[in-house]
């Protein structure tokens, strides 16, 4: 393990910044480095960060409207051309409405759409469930060619988005609307395809996408102070899943926890489930949205009610390591 | 289309080639869709003989106009036309829809070169097609290459059609050029009937585009409009192309139950007689009756 992690990140005063921002950064950049890409948005530029790549390369960005289906097709037709189009709106909207679109004219036609998802997950709090995005990790990860990333702060988010700028493959990143807290360094590696041990342990592999992870990294510090030495796996590629790092660690830990803010039917502790069902069947505890829509209300709300803050996850955690054996190969 | 011009006879010809391998390629598959395609034949030989600029033994020409087939489901007149055009044997034409064959039931581009982009489920393949247009238009500034589409008019039903009609309106897509096939059925009846579809000219106009209204099986029709289109550069045009259902075989023109439908071997018979005699007024090809 030689991930280098921000020295603050169990302290308050944690940098905070949504993952939005880095996507904003992030594009700007794969911009300036492939004349390629360019950029469409569906009415919301400012609000998915797409205005830093805008106002910098007006004569690349396209204003589709809100019109999330032409938006995909659109986008395919650029791709069909040698471009390499990034595409913008909430999650609820693209890939929420565009579903179909992105599996006929991006996936089977193999062509490398970005579909970018902000405001996905319980982060979108106030304005309630038609808006929390929560079937988006199940929606894309179904499709087959499609890559999955949601990464886990800002900084990540950056270098994720100029990782799909070059992968030439249709690929949707899942970003959230508040700030979260920044637990990653500029020398973090990031790489498509990877997932990171954050923190040793041996009792408990704790899986998490997204901004899970840095609840996660709390949580394995509350639980060390019970006696339970957890190990933080950090996974911001849902599709293609690292198999072989989460393998190596649940082998070790004997037990799995997942942990995301979406729909677990299908979502990432789906896809995690799937994987140990497969390969290594060991006792799952999957932390998320069970077949239940979120409402309204402020997100730190929200994630105590569900059971995603890191007091109720500490709960049930130290509680299904209690009461589950470790299971090891071979019995 | 590199190399000499055919005739308007010829092209006629060529339509009715087209045709006669519409009916082989669907009796063979045994499923498949029959009034489209042979209503759409003169107009796809119009544009892979005469219109377009392409080269079928460079599909990949960088050059090239290209062509975006929106209504995916007539895939069997793309195909009779493409492999008379040189682009692939005529031969290949009758492992249509089977285990293997780069002629998938929908087209594909992944399977056969010369495929613009993957279409079936309706109403994307304008906005594909409109997406394409924009980068020669705005970003590649590639002004003497023309996109064109093909969409039926059943799939006007479809919401994305008219978002991306928006698109073409707003950003003035001279180089997007679109045909609508009026042939009036869809699969559950006319489209009167399932959803009414006038004032389409009307509706195309106050989207924003250059509007133009042919007969579908006069070539010289279709090449004028065609012409007429590429003139107009300062909006999207569309040509909604009036034609007959099932066009050339008796027995299926203007019958919606053809939309979805193959024909027989018997049908087939009958109908590959009908397109060499041209519907009697010869004995066999080339000698009056």
């Amino acid at each position: 393990m030689n991930y280098p992690l921000r020295d603050d990140i169990y302290s308050d005063d944690v940098p905070v910044e949504p993952t939005r921002a880095g996507y904003g950064r992030g594009l700007k950049a794969a911009a300036e480095a492939d004349e390629r890409v360019v950029g469409l948005c569906a009415d919301l530029t400012e609000s998915t960060q797409m205005h830093l790549f805008r106002d910098a390369f007006p004569e690349r960005f396209i204003q589709v409207g809100i019109a999330e289906q032409n938006l995909i097709a659109v986008a395919s037709g650029l791709a069909h051309a040698g471009l390499v189009p990034f595409t913008s709106s909430y999650a609820a909207f693209s890939p929420g409405r565009s579903w179909e679109q992105i599996k006929t004219t991006a996936c089977i036609n193999d062509q490398p759409v970005k579909v970018i998802g902000s405001h996905a997950g319980l982060y979108t709090g106030a304005d309630g469930a038609t808006h929390q995005m929560l079937e988006d990790i199940a929606l894309m990860r179904v499709i087959p060619k499609m890559v999955v990333v949601a990464p886990g702060d800002s900084v990540e988010a950056e270098k994720a988005t100029r990782a799909i700028a070059t992968n030439g493959q249709p690929s949707y990143l899942r970003l959230a609307r508040e700030k979260t807290p920044i637990f990653s360094t500029e020398d973090s590696p990031f790489e498509i395809g990877k997932a990171y041990v954050l923190r040793e342990g041996h009792d408990v592999s704790l899986l998490g996408t997204g901004t899970m992870t840095h609840r996660l990294l709390v949580v394995a510090d509350m639980l060390q102070h019970k006696g339970i030495h957890a190990e933080v796996v950090h996974v911001p590629t849902i599709k293609p899943l690292d198999d072989e790092t989460i393998l190596t660690s649940v082998r070790k830990t004997g037990r799995a926890v997942t942990a995301e803010e979406a729909q677990i039917a299908g979502g990432f502790g789906g896809a995690v489930a799937e994987l140990l069902g497969d390969k290594l069947p060991t006792p799952l505890c999957r932390i998320g949205m069970y077949d239940q829509f979120g409402e309204s209300g402020a997100p730190i709300d929200l994630f105590k009610h569900f059971g995603l803050d890191h007091d109720s996850m500490t709960v049930t955690v130290e509680s299904f390591v209690n009461s589950v054996p470790r299971y090891h190969q071979g019995f | 289309m590199q190399g000499g011009r055919l005739t308007l006879t010829q092209l006629d010809q060529k339509a009715n080639e087209v045709r006669k391998d519409i009916i082989r390629m669907l009796e063979a598959a045994g499923s498949g869709h029959s009034a489209g395609p042979l209503g759409t034949a003169d107009i796809f030989t119009a544009l892979y003989f005469d219109i377009m600029n392409h080269r079928p033994q460079e599909p990949e020409w960088p050059e090239r106009d290209t062509f975006f087939l929106s209504n995916g489901h007539i895939a069997p007149v793309l195909y009779a036309t493409m492999a008379h055009a040189g682009y692939f044997p005529v031969e290949e034409l009758l492992t249509l829809r089977q285990f293997g064959s780069r002629l998938q039931g929908h087209p594909e581009r992944t399977h056969l070169p010369g495929i613009e982009q993957t279409s079936g489920p309706l109403g994307e393949g304008l906005g594909q097609a409109a997406g394409y247009a924009y980068a020669l238009q705005g970003i590649n500034r590639q002004p003497h290459r023309f996109v064109y589409a093909m969409m039926g008019d059943g799939e006007l039903n479809e919401g994305i059609i008219w978002e991306s009609a928006m698109f073409a309106g707003k950003y003035k897509l001279g180089q997007l050029i679109a045909f609508v096939d009026r042939n009036n059925i869809q699969i559950d009846g006319s489209t009167d009937d399932v959803m009414p579809l006038e004032d389409l000219r009307g509706k195309w106009e106050s989207f924003g585009w250059h509007v133009q209204e042919i007969d579908g099986h006069n070539i010289e029709s279709i090449i004028d409009a065609a012409s007429m289109a590429r003139a107009i550069t300062t909006k999207p045009s569309v040509i909604i192309a009036h034609t007959i259902p099932g066009k050339g075989v008796d027995f299926m023109e203007y019958d919606y139950k053809w939309h979805g439908m193959p024909p027989n071997s018997q049908q087939a018979k009958d109908a590959l007689r009908k397109l060499r005699t041209l519907d009697g007024k010869i004995n066999h090809e080339g000698e009056a009756a």
